[in-house]
Formats: structure tokens, sequence, C-alpha cells
């Protein structure tokens, strides 16, 4: 018989026996499904919350924030600057007007559902040309804010998240009341965590004078960025740097998820050692248990080496098949799972879903066959040295 | 404890499966241990009396800022010994990477107040009288090789100088210290006279204030003044302990609490599995042997305590060296200051160890009694007769 059939015929024999030592090989199963689903479900969470963030931004949009800031909230622009820039080429027009807003991005404080303490909201106030600069945007439920007034419109993520924010509702800033009017989605981007209110009359209420945080800009198309940018270098006025949109939220998007990939993979990293030791215990006991049968095949004719091979590749199976059963758990429980977190730059809560996707499970299942593969080794190389005559004695 | 030897004599009769059973206990627990401390930190309730400090921020956010004229009003209310305040500056030296807070305060007051920061008096009195000083914790000094007398030049990225000029340069005067906690030496402090007046915007207005009181049993009567004092007004206020004011932050980390209480039970699920698995393949390894100690008069209570005894060392065993690893990753490894930046204030609190005792001797309970009872009802006759 050949190496490679013995191997078949052992590992046959040994997956056959599974079901009657289903106990300790459940050990392995479970224990690696454990460590593989905890990881699964961190990495997904920060998948999540990354791939929200990145996929904010198109190419052909720029922000200008002011020198030296690298987010909305730092950041501030005056109305005067915003009126040299209408000035730049590169800008698309709509009804000849250039298609630049200013937009003031800062925080409010009102309470998740379910919980007492208030969590930074962010507030964006707007102008009319910011809905036209993103053509993502579109009111899902009741109407737009009408311009001038305190009336605001909600991020689908944001309603779902914070108390209070249904339509009709109220919210009370600085002594006065803002209504809320409707609910927006943008297409699942960060900005469906925010609350949009008029800029002029978020201007007064935040006592921003003439002012704002950034201003947003259509471009002509994705290569006008560095028109755009010369115009403003060149102006002596101007203290202010120009960003593409895309490459802003990217960047944002890194530092913000960064921690949460850090602790997953620390918490599955220590998880995974102590699967390891599970794997073991279980494989040693299923070897010692086993010796009688394992020096029988010795005895007639079996090489160490593919009792060997076949006592790993059966760690490894049940390796396997509790990568794929945590990985399973791990997806029905939390893919789709939406929560919102402080994110790092904006200071202020982004909501997201958990993404359970294809390389994540991959580095679950990977994570499970290493494991698999050190907890069949030593076992197995304990019972493929085995001296014949020591194992058929202990019947 | 005449059983010892019995209960020893079962533990080393397999040692690589006490030592995997132990060690995989272990892990358990450094786990529980670190994951404790970090959800403690996110959930645990502020005791409003547990310091003399108040901080006072705006009601509407954290960054909305306050008037100036608040501070007067803050000083008379009865109970109050001192007010400081501070505003965050933002701002970068050289680099992204070196990132540390500087605020701007007021320098008499804000050193009364914070009276924990060690700073020699003539230190503190350059600080008073340098419109462009600034002090910078111990540690700070030393990580970026600062001496008293330096320039150091910061990019601004909140406030820009009246003259539209981001580079702020400012003239190190003294250097603070806080042995008792480290992470108080990472700050600098700027002359909040001198920032106010520089800044293009935002003039006489002020971050946050902190407010010492005299006696902090009072803190809550104090919080309800301070808040209904400016209720109604366009600028209301928040007030709580500094603790609350951090935990402000960590709280909004989001579900936090119930993923790591989600991890903790996969942890432990699979931990039971294992303890209990290797209970009793080890019991019934022994049935035999149990039935001699039966046969020579043991009572059936003294067979389940003996497999208890058992359970309990090797979960006991397991917890005791599985906190410790955390205590010392934690104390030793230095990673309270690398949690800190992201998580605030993080302790091992001793509750935590408590738990993991009572969690130990849960766990070695249900992973021991299936095997114990086992155990306790074999028939001697049985159990010789299956040899």
């Amino acid at each position: 018989m050949s190496w490679l059939n013995q191997i078949i015929a052992v590992t046959n024999m040994n997956l056959r026996t599974v079901l009657d030592r289903s106990g300790s090989s459940l050990v392995v199963v479970i224990g690696i499904a454990g460590s593989v689903a905890v990881m699964v479900s961190l990495l997904a969470m920060a998948q999540g919350l990354n791939s929200t963030i990145a996929s904010t931004g198109e190419d052909d949009r720029a922000l200008i924030l002011r020198e030296g800031s690298d987010s909305e909230l730092s950041s501030g622009i005056s109305m005067q600057d915003i009126n040299i820039i209408e000035n730049s080429p590169g800008i698309l027009e709509f009804d000849d007007e250039p298609m630049v807003a200013a937009e003031i991005f800062t925080i409010i404080d009102l309470k998740k559902k379910g919980t007492e303490e208030t969590s930074n909201l962010p507030l964006r106030g707007v102008e009319e040309m910011s809905f036209k600069i993103r053509p993502e945007f579109e009111i899902i439920e009741g109407v737009n804010f009408q311009p001038g007034t305190g009336q605001v419109i909600v991020g689908k993520g944001a309603a779902d998240q914070y108390q209070g924010l249904e339509v009709g509702n109220e919210i009370d800033i600085r002594n006065s009341k803002w209504k809320v009017v409707g609910i927006f989605s943008t297409q699942g981007d960060v900005h469906e965590s925010e609350v949009w209110a008029d800029l002029t009359y978020t201007q007064g209420a935040f006592r921003r004078g003439a002012s704002a945080s950034v201003a947003i800009v259509r471009l002509e198309n994705s290569e006008s960025l560095d028109q755009l940018g010369i115009f403003v270098e060149n102006d002596p006025r101007l203290k202010l740097k120009v960003e593409r949109e895309s490459d802003f939220f990217n960047s944002q998007s890194s530092g913000a998820s960064s921690v949460i990939n850090a602790f997953g993979y620390t918490v599955a990293v220590i998880m995974a050692i102590g699967a390891l030791f599970a794997a073991l215990n279980t494989m040693y006991s299923a070897v010692s248990t086993r010796l009688v049968e394992i020096g029988t095949l010795r005895a007639i004719g079996f090489q160490g080496s593919s009792v060997l091979f076949a006592l790993m590749l059966e760690s490894m199976i049940l390796a396997l098949f509790g990568g794929l059963l945590g990985s399973g758990i791990a997806y029905l429980i939390f893919n789709g799972y939406t929560v919102s977190t402080l994110a790092g730059g904006s200071f202020s809560q982004t909501s997201f879903a958990f993404a359970v996707t294809g390389d994540i499970i991959r580095q679950g299942l990977i994570l499970a066959l290493v494991v698999g593969t050190f907890g069949g080794i030593l076992p197995a190389w304990k019972a493929s040295k085995q001296d014949i005559t020591e194992a058929l004695r202990s019947i | 404890m005449k059983y010892w030897t019995i209960v020893y004599a079962g533990l080393t009769r397999k040692k690589w499966r006490t030592v995997l059973t132990i060690s995989s206990i272990a892990i358990a627990f450094l786990l529980f241990g670190l994951l404790r401390s970090v959800a403690v930190a996110f959930t645990e309730e502020v005791d409003l009396a547990g310091d003399d400090r108040l901080v006072v921020m705006s009601k509407l956010s954290f960054i909305e800022p306050l008037p100036f004229s608040y501070w007067q009003r803050l000083k008379s209310i009865e109970g109050v010994k001192q007010v400081a305040h501070r505003e965050w500056f933002g701002g970068t030296y050289q680099d992204r990477s070196n990132f540390f807070p500087k605020w701007p305060v007021p320098p008499k007051e804000y050193f009364e107040v914070y009276s924990d920061l060690i700073i020699s008096e003539k230190e503190k009195n350059d600080f008073i009288n340098t419109r462009t000083g600034m002090v910078v914790g111990q540690r700070l000094a030393e990580r970026f090789n600062w001496k008293i007398g330096d320039k150091i030049p910061i990019m601004g990225d909140i406030y820009p100088k009246k003259d539209g000029e981001m580079l702020w340069t400012f003239d190190l005067v003294g250097i603070f210290s806080n042995p008792d906690n480290l992470n108080d030496e990472d700050q600098a402090f700027l002359n909040y006279y001198y920032f106010d007046e520089a800044r293009s915007f935002g003039e006489g207005t002020i971050g946050n204030f902190v407010v010492q009181v005299d006696d902090k049993s009072d803190n809550e009567r104090i919080a309800k003044e301070i808040d209904t004092m400016f209720a109604n007004s366009s600028d209301e206020t928040k007030t709580g302990t500094e603790a609350s004011f951090s935990k402000m932050f960590a709280s909004q980390i989001g579900d936090v609490g119930f993923i790591m209480n989600s991890i903790l039970s996969a942890v432990f699920f699979t931990i039971l599995l294992v303890t209990g698995n290797t209970m009793s393949q080890a019991i019934r390894e022994r049935t035999s042997e149990l039935a001699v100690f039966k046969t020579i008069g043991y009572l059936d209570s003294t067979i389940l305590l003996l497999v208890l005894a058992e359970s309990a060392i090797l979960c006991l065993l397991g917890a005791i060296i599985g906190i410790g690893l955390a205590l010392f990753l934690f104390f030793g490894g230095g990673l309270q200051d690398s949690l800190y930046g992201f998580f605030g204030d993080i302790a091992f609190k001793p509750a935590i160890i408590g738990s993991a005792m009572l969690l130990a001797i849960l766990t070695a309970i249900v992973s021991g009694l299936p095997p114990a009872i086992f155990a306790m009802r074999l028939k001697v006759v049985d159990a010789l007769r299956r040899n």
C-alpha cells in the first residue's frame, strides 16, 4: 500500500470514530469556533466602520479646510474666503452658479436610544448648493428643511440610533426648538450619522458669525483638483488647503478603525492560544486512548509517518469545522448589526453596520487551521514514535 | 489535609493534561482580567463625591465655549474654593505623531486647583509672568529633550493668530511632575491671557471650567447650583466630576459592554467545556481505583469532595496564573499607558480579582460536579466488573 493510501485509510478510520469520541472532538471544534467567532466579529466591526467612512466622498469633489487642520471639526473658513474661491477655475457650474457650498460641522449632545448619558451627534449646517453637489442625497421620509428656519433633517443612521429624532419631534438647541421635518439617506456614507440644518440659521445659533468650517466643491472632473489647488495656493489671502473628498475620508477612516483592529487581533490571538491548549489536550487524549489501535496499525505495516499525517489531518479537519462554525455564528449574529461609535477625527458618533467579508472569514479559517496544525503535530509525533510492543502491551 | 496525597496523585497522573488544562484556564482568566478592566472603565457608575474637582462644560456639547464672565460667578458660589479653566488648543509639534494635549490655562489658578501637579515656586511665577510662557510635564520634556529656556514652535490647527499666522512659538519656562499619575505629565499648559489676546476669533470665551470645592460631600449641591444658575441662559451648563467627564467619551465608544460580554461568554463557555471534558476523562480512567477506595470504606461524600477538590485546584491555579499575567501586562507591560490614550484612565480594580476568584470556584463546581456525581454513584461491583 502506498504511503498516501495509508494516510487516507488511517484518516478515514479516525474520522469514522470521531463520532464515538464526540465529547472530546467537540472540545476542539467549539474551542476553535469560539476564538474564530470573536476574531471575525471584532474584525467585522472594524471593517464596517472603516468602509462606512471610506465610502464617503467622490473623486470629483474637493474639501477646502484651514491650513494645518485635518478634520472638519478643527477647521474654519470665512465666508469672504469662500467668495474668493468661487472665482477659481476647475469648478463645475450649476445654473451659472459655481458649485461651492460653505458648511459648518459642529456637535450637539443628545441621548442615544436606551441610554441616559448624552453622546456627540454631528450637526452640519448646509447651503442649498450642498444638495446639488451631493446627488446621492435623497429625502426618504418627510420633506427637506425650509431655508432660513430652525428646521432640520436627520440622517437615517442618526435617526436609528438616537432618541427623539423622528419626523415631527423637536430638539432643544440653545433656548430654541429645532423641528425635525425629514429623514435623509446618502447611500450609506458617514453623512447618514449627521443632522443637517440651514447654514445661516446654524451660524446664528452657534455664534459663528460670517464663517463656516469647510467648503465643499464639485469639480469639473476629477483632474480639475490641481487647478483649484494652484488657485488657492497662489492667493496670498487664503490660508487654506484643498483635499480631494475621497482622499480626505480615506485618511479619516484609517485612524478610526485601527484601535478596534488591533484590539480584535490581540484578543483573538490570546483566545487562539487558549484554544491551542484545548486542542493539544484533546488530541493527546485522543492519541492515548487509541494507543492500541495505533500500535496495531504499526504492527501490520503502516508507517509511522502515515499515522502522523493522518492524526494531523484529523486535527486540522476538526479545526476547519470549528473555523466554519465560528465564522457562521459571527455572521449570523453580527453581519449587518448596526452600532454607532465615537469616530476619531470628528469626535462624534458614526453609525455603521458590521461587515463580515470574505477576507475576514478567510483570516478566521487560517487562524483555525494554524491552531489545528499545532494542536495536532505534537500528539501525532508522540503517537508515531510510540514503541509498538509498548503500545500493544497496554491491552 | 490527609487526603492531599490522593488529590495530588490524581493531578499528577497525567502531567501534560494537568498542565494544559491549567494553561487554558489561565488564558481565560487573562482575558477576563484585561477585558473586565476595559469594560469597567466604560460602564462603571461615577461617584459624584469621588473628587474635589468639578468640570463645568456647555450643555450643548463639549466643544461649545462658555463666556469668560462665568468665571467670577462660579467663584462666588458658597463652598467653592478656587476656579480655573482650560481650552483645547489642538496644534502640532513638528509631526502629527508627536501628539500631546496643549491647554491654555490661567497660570496662577490652574496650579492651585491642580495642587497635585508639582512645580517649583520660581517656575510657577515665571509662568505667571511670561506671556508666551509654556510649562510641560516631566515625561513630555524628556520625550522631546526640552530644557527650560527652549522655544517651542507649535503649528496651530484650530486657532490662527490675528494676522492669520498659524505658527505659534512658546517659551518653555517650567517643568512640572506628578509621580502619582504619570499620564498627567504628558500635557503642556500655555498662558491663557496671551492665547486669548493673540487668537483671531473666540476672544473672551473659555472651553470649560474646573471648580475646586472645599468639601467633596458638597459636590452634588454645588453641581446642581451651577447648572441652575445658568439654566435658561443662552449658555446652559452641564457639571460633573472629572471622572464623569472622561467617562463621557469612554461610554460613547459604543456598545462595547455588549461586545466585551459576548467575548467573555464565548471564552468561558469554551473553558467550561475543556475543564469539564478533562475532569470527566480523568475520572473515567480511574473508575477501578475509585471502586477500590469505596471497597476499603471511603464514604460517597468523601469521593465527591475529592473529585471536586481536584477540579477546584485546576481552576483556582489557572485563575491565579491568568490574573497574575493580566496584572503583569497591565503594570509591567505598560498596557495601562498604551490604553490610556484611547480608553481614558483604566484602573485594575481589586473587585476584578475578587470576581475572578468567584468565577473560578463556579467553574470548578460546574465542570467538576458531573464527574464527581458519577464517581459518587459508582457501584463497586459494576466498576470492578468493567475491568
